[in-house]
């Protein structure tokens, strides 16, 4: 059942973000974007975290796509506003030599994990990934880095609103 | 019951990363820059989450319940920063932007 669930789901994602680097309009990305952070929601789920599955939607999928469309849509960007993928010249060398990094540390990753021993998973209880539980560890044993996130958000907001109201001169 | 290996799950965690990666190097649209990003940041989210379920722990949770918070405050800071510039150079093709080039 899992496995039924899980390829086709990863698949999705997969095409998704392709879908998001290779789309033309911005609009296409931030939909296709969506659409990946809600399979993103499903294979959490897969995972039996159902609280960060929530999370997932509401602040993913909810609010950080919502100021993804409204910052495209105040832009008003156009279709084929940029040069689409095309390396520049000047960066030829660099971009072909970071390309093949990318592709051995993929190559590298995949290596390790098919040889590596990871075949004894824990038994979960079946309290594993509610919000009871995820609430006892965020208010026993991080306690000081969730006040902090707390502050790192409110710096953000007061940024934010700095940002875009002064003129950047 | 049949259950997917944890490798498959990194697996798809180190696929959205390298997808993510060349979207920021080949794209020149701020924002779809931005949102190649946030495909990163969910990546690794997959990973430790997987981590999480395989070794019975809560604290790959935690941080990837932290890993948002911060996407979040990158999210909206670097959308008005977006914002900011495009009111002083209306175009979003980062190789305009070179005003702190020397």
């Amino acid at each position: 059942m899992e496995l039924l669930i899980f390829y086709p789901l990863a698949g999705f994602c997969v095409v998704l973000a392709l879908g998001v680097v290779f789309n033309n309009s911005p609009v296409g990305s931030a939909l296709a974007l969506i659409g990946m952070m809600l399979g993103l929601a499903g294979i959490f789920i897969l995972q039996q975290a159902h609280f960060i599955a929530i999370l997932q939607i509401i602040i993913y999928a909810g609010a950080i796509m919502v100021l993804f469309m409204f910052v495209i849509m105040l832009l008003n960007l156009k279709k084929g506003d940029d040069a689409g993928w095309i390396a520049r010249e000047r960066n030829l060398l660099l971009s072909v030599l970071t390309g093949l990094l990318a592709v051995g540390i993929l190559y590298k990753i995949s290596d390790v994990l098919f040889t590596a021993k990871m075949d004894t998973p824990a038994t979960l209880p079946d309290t594993f990934g509610t919000v009871a539980v995820i609430g006892e560890t965020l208010f026993t044993d991080f306690v000081l880095p969730f006040e902090v996130a707390s502050i790192l958000l409110l710096a953000a907001m007061v940024g934010a609103v700095v940002l875009a109201k002064t003129k950047l001169d | 019951m049949e259950t997917v290996p944890l490798s498959h799950y990194l697996m798809l965690s180190a696929t959205l990363f390298v997808i993510g990666i060349v979207g920021v190097l080949i794209r020149r649209n701020v924002i779809v820059v931005f949102m190649s990003i946030e495909i990163m940041l969910n990546a690794v989210n997959i990973s430790l989450i997987a981590f999480d379920n395989y070794m019975n722990l809560s604290s790959g949770q935690i941080f990837s319940f932290m890993v948002m918070c911060v996407a979040a405050a990158e999210v909206s800071v670097g959308l008005a920063i977006i914002i900011a510039l495009h009111r002083n150079k209306p175009t979003v093709n980062l190789d305009e932007f070179n005003l702190l080039k020397w």
